[in-house]
């Protein structure tokens, strides 16, 4: 790490360069399995966003004791610590979601993309960096979960943002229905690899084609 | 590797490895018994609210107080209802007087597995209505049980074991009175059989079913 660590600088590695779920393609189980409904991402999104701020919070705090052969038991101790501590939480404040949602926010334990956090960051950084870190990963985890939400409900289901009651409390809310119906494949599980996929040849095809321009602006500079 | 840690002066001992993980244990352990003990009652709340939407359908028209979930009973198997697991039944009171038992059974003889039913009998013996919980029925076809899908299972209302006659509880297609579904007839049967099969043993046990709660079954039948 040579460049100082900023905020904006992790975002930007989290959220395109570096996204834990459309590069380095980890933690797809949850990824995949819940994206049926936007609210459902989202909700996942803030979840996993949440935890992994705080683990490597936490996982920063006691880097100083963290040794390698005890390390991966210390990790598993603080995020499965943290997963139950939000699940207690979705079930007070957001029942309905927690519902929704069911196995898979226990399942945020599994995670690996927070583990990854915490051992390739959290662990070697200090409190500040690995806060931005944490932040910046979760957010990007957390827009791809809403982003691949959305697209599988508008295919799936024709809607958009239905249900953000779960979330926000207050009457069922039917969203923005554009057709009646829809593409029942979107939200089985092929269609959430159909999708992903989707997501990751699009943006490779926006880097490629960056890549071109910048190639293409580079020779005419020295020609 | 780890950035802080002591290793240069040769391996620390085993023991304080251990020591650090007790401590981080207790630490973790500690912030999960602060948060449960912070959501613990909205929990509860939160699913006494859930059991009462749920249970709502069958509810409807009775006037009942108390907590639903506190005067539930459990019966193990082996018993007469349908299905072979333990039946939940939620009984409910109004003025410590019997109004109503609320049961969760599982037909086992459905088309595609099985489908667990709630069902609601009033202390007089009459059903108070019958839902669909959960069923892997056809779509298009045996899903006709879902209330949301057709309002076949609203027929079962204000039915009860001697009305109609004993004999005629099954459904049209084998001689019974009850209507069954354009092309899925093994669905319905299943459906009113294990019907059936509740309502004989409300009639058999209804004094067991609300005996407890310090309150006197009220049971008319026959």
């Amino acid at each position: 790490m040579n460049r100082p660590i900023t905020l904006m600088g992790r975002l930007q590695a989290a959220v395109w360069t570096d996204n834990p779920g459309l590069v380095q393609l980890l933690g797809l189980c949850p990824l995949l399995a819940v994206t049926t409904t936007f609210v459902n991402g989202l909700g996942l999104g803030i979840a996993t966003l949440a935890v992994m701020t705080l683990s490597n919070l936490l996982v920063s705090a006691t880097r100083r004791w963290i040794r390698d052969e005890i390390r991966i038991p210390m990790y598993v101790l603080i995020i499965a610590s943290l997963v139950t501590c939000i699940e207690l939480i979705f079930q007070a404040w957001f029942p309905a979601l927690a519902r929704s949602l069911g196995i898979f926010i226990p399942l945020i334990v599994t995670n690996c993309a927070i583990v990854a956090r915490a051992e390739i960051f959290a662990s070697r950084n200090p409190l500040a960096a690995s806060l931005a870190d944490g932040l910046a990963m979760g957010a990007g985890f957390a827009l791809l979960l809403c982003a691949l939400g959305a697209f599988r409900e508008l295919i799936g289901h024709g809607s958009i943002m239905a249900r953000l009651d779960m979330l926000f409390g207050g009457d069922p809310v039917g969203g923005l229905v554009l057709v009646d119906g829809g593409f029942l494949l979107a939200i089985l599980p092929p269609g959430a690899f159909i999708s992903l996929a989707l997501f990751v040849a699009g943006k490779n095809a926006l880097d490629h084609r960056r890549d071109q321009a910048g190639k293409a602006a580079s020779a005419r500079r020295f020609s | 590797m780890t950035e802080g840690s002591n290793s240069a002066s040769g391996r620390p001992p085993i023991w304080s490895s251990g020591l650090i993980l007790a401590v981080l244990a207790a630490v973790c352990t500690a912030l999960v018994a602060i948060t449960q003990r912070n959501t613990a009652p909205r929990i509860a709340a939160n699913e006494q609210a859930y059991l009462e939407q749920s249970l709502q359908p069958v509810l409807a028209g009775l006037s009942y107080d108390g907590k639903l979930s506190e005067s539930t009973l459990t019966i193990p198997p082996p018993h007469d209802l349908p299905g072979n697991e333990a039946v939940t039944i939620y009984r409910v009171f109004a003025d410590n007087k019997a109004v109503a038992a609320l049961f969760v059974v599982t037909a086992r003889d459905g088309f595609s597995g099985p489908i667990k039913l709630l069902i609601g009998i009033a202390a007089d013996g009459s059903i108070t209505g019958v839902r669909v919980l959960e069923h892997r029925e056809t779509p298009g076809l045996g899903d006709l049980i879902e209330a949301s899908r057709s309002d076949w299972i609203n027929q079962f209302a204000r039915t009860s074991i001697n009305f109609p006659a004993r004999d005629q509880w099954t459904i049209k297609r084998d001689g019974g009175v009850f209507d069954q579904l354009t092309g899925a007839s093994i669905t319905p049967r299943a459906v009113v059989k294990a019907i059936k099969e509740t309502l004989l043993y409300f009639e058999a046990n209804s004094e067991q079913v609300f005996a407890v709660a310090e309150v006197e079954a009220s049971g008319p039948e026959q």
